[in-house]
């Protein structure tokens, strides 16, 4: 029993971290059709500025309330990077498919170089509350602290989102983008601002993965954006793009099915099944659990 | 005494994927009432509205003058021209099917004037009732009603109106252009409309498009009256309406 639990509760911290990275990838991808490689780069940015932060920003530490402005620098750094990629880089290129992946593929391999550049290509400790070390009892079994302030912080980021979504203007123009773009600027609406919030939103959130994966793991890597920003598209593409909710069942899937396989089968076999269950999900669904439609 | 057009179009040229859909067309449309654009399918009608309201595709190729009032709207973003009282009622209705009806009525507010919801109400009351039902599950009526409600919150200087009974039931095809009717009591309305019975009841002046050109323009009554030219021009005889 005790081992189901934990199994369930690291399989949640995972798909936690996933849905942080993906929850972004979806929307942006729904409404601005924009397939964004370069995600995976505002994870770095904010995991390299929160540990950065730590030990350099007056106020900040890795402990305490010090730890909690540490987080707050860099999913900052995050969100501002995400705003600039989308205004400079991204903006002239709506509508230009092939350019868009150039581009942001571009980005994230020269993002990955400049932080090997700036501190190495080695992982470095990760500044961690020395609570996050330690383990809860939970039906007995002993589950990482790390683990269950993922489960927290995604389930607080997805409860935000999805009144954001539902109870504001913003929110209702991304939701109707989604579904019809050129219909939204035909009432009369500037989407470009929208795209520019879907940036800033998925930048942020992907930031913070940055930074909680970085507790999580105890190590922070110029690579870390983006191995996990392939999970990230798996969950987006089982999910179905644009959508919020898709993404956090297809992250539960995902994390689940890994932690589950790796422990009962061979170790490394879930990652097999993960792309298995997204040949499944293509085959049967191409649109995904909940498809281009739903938001929401 | 000649009255200003509300829109003049002149030597409107457009290309799509290397196709010349549009070739030099040129029209007025009447600061009153209803000027329908006829013709056959693929002649470009829908082209042409796409283009007024800045939706040509990116890839596409914009040339000629596009004028309402005085003010030129090539180039200009289609939010903008929609802000400035263009409002669009695009073919397939387009409404938002995952969002509910409050929602895609709420969505059509205009940020600086009163949405003019007694209106719409007046004219549509089953929006009213249908509030919080999503637009997916209307019928096909409820949702052309739910996109011509949406553009009439706001105030317009020109209402585009692209096949709005297309698809619709008999029963239906009226009340859309009883509806029309009395909306074109205030604004001008540049229609495209396949059913013959429907422009017969609406339209004032019509212009025809036949391979990409303008191919007629007049009173559209006379038109109708003209068997052999509506045969012609349209593939449809006038005497062919039915009501």
């Amino acid at each position: 029993m005790s081992t189901l639990v934990l199994l369930t509760l690291t399989g949640l911290g995972v798909a936690a971290l996933y849905l942080l990275v993906a929850s972004g990838l979806s929307l942006v991808f729904g409404l601005a059709d924009v397939l964004n490689f370069a995600h995976g780069l505002f994870l770095g940015v904010g995991a390299y500025a929160t540990w950065w932060a730590a030990d350099n920003l007056p106020g900040a530490g890795s402990d305490g309330f010090g730890f909690v402005v540490a987080v707050a620098f860099g999913v900052l750094a995050g969100t501002l990077v995400a705003v600039l990629v989308e205004l400079v880089l991204i903006r002239p290129l709506y509508s230009r498919t092939i350019e868009q992946v150039l581009v942001t593929v571009g980005l994230s391999l020269a993002g990955v170089a400049l932080l090997q550049a700036t501190w190495g290509a080695d992982a470095r400790p990760f500044p961690r509350p020395s609570w996050t070390r330690e383990v809860t009892g939970v039906l007995g079994a002993n589950v990482p602290n790390a683990g269950l302030l993922l489960i927290v912080a995604a389930a607080v980021v997805l409860g935000g989102l999805l009144a954001f979504l539902h109870w504001t203007r913003y929110g209702l123009v991304i939701r109707a983008g989604v579904e019809n773009r050129e219909m939204v600027t035909a009432l009369g609406i500037d989407v470009r601002k929208a795209f520019t919030l879907v940036f800033a939103i998925g930048g942020a959130a992907a930031a913070l993965a940055g930074a909680l994966g970085g507790v999580y793991f105890g190590t922070v890597s110029p690579g870390q954006g983006g191995s996990l920003l392939i999970f990230a598209f798996i969950v987006v593409v089982i999910g179905g793009m644009g959508s919020v909710v898709g993404s956090a069942y297809a992250a539960v899937a995902v994390g689940l099915l890994q932690q589950f396989v790796n422990y009962y089968g061979t170790s490394g076999l879930g990652d097999i099944c993960v792309v298995g269950l997204l040949a499944v999900v293509l085959l049967l669904r191409p649109q995904g659990l909940a498809g281009k439609v739903a938001t929401a | 005494m000649s009255v200003e057009p509300v829109l003049t179009v002149e030597d409107l040229s457009v290309r799509i994927a290397g196709l010349h859909i549009l070739q030099g067309v040129s029209f007025t449309v009447a600061p009153t009432g209803v000027t329908v654009l006829l013709g056959r399918n693929g002649v470009g009608k829908t082209t042409t509205l796409r283009a007024i309201v800045g939706l040509t595709p990116r890839s596409g190729d914009v040339r000629g003058t596009i004028r309402m009032g005085v003010q030129s709207l090539l180039a200009r973003p289609t939010h903008r021209l929609v802000r400035g009282g263009l409002g669009y009622v695009p073919e397939d209705r387009c409404v938002f099917a995952g969002l509910t009806v409050a929602e895609n009525l709420r969505l059509a507010e205009r940020r600086g004037s009163t949405p003019a919801y007694d209106k719409v109400f007046a004219l549509f009351p089953e929006l009213d009732r249908r509030g919080r039902q999503r637009a997916g599950s209307l019928s096909g009526g409820q949702q052309q009603m739910l996109a011509i409600g949406r553009v009439l919150l706001n105030d317009n200087r020109l209402l585009l109106v692209d096949e709005p009974t297309k698809g619709l039931a008999p029963k239906v095809v009226t009340e859309v252009a009883e509806v029309l009717e009395r909306v074109a009591e205030s604004v001008p309305v540049l229609l495209v409309e396949q059913n013959l019975a429907v422009v017969r009841r609406l339209a004032k002046d019509a212009v025809v498009l036949s391979a990409g050109k303008v191919a007629w323009t007049g009173n559209a009554q006379e038109l109708l009256l003209e068997t052999a030219l509506t045969k012609s021009l349209l593939g449809v005889g006038s005497g062919e309406v039915h009501a």
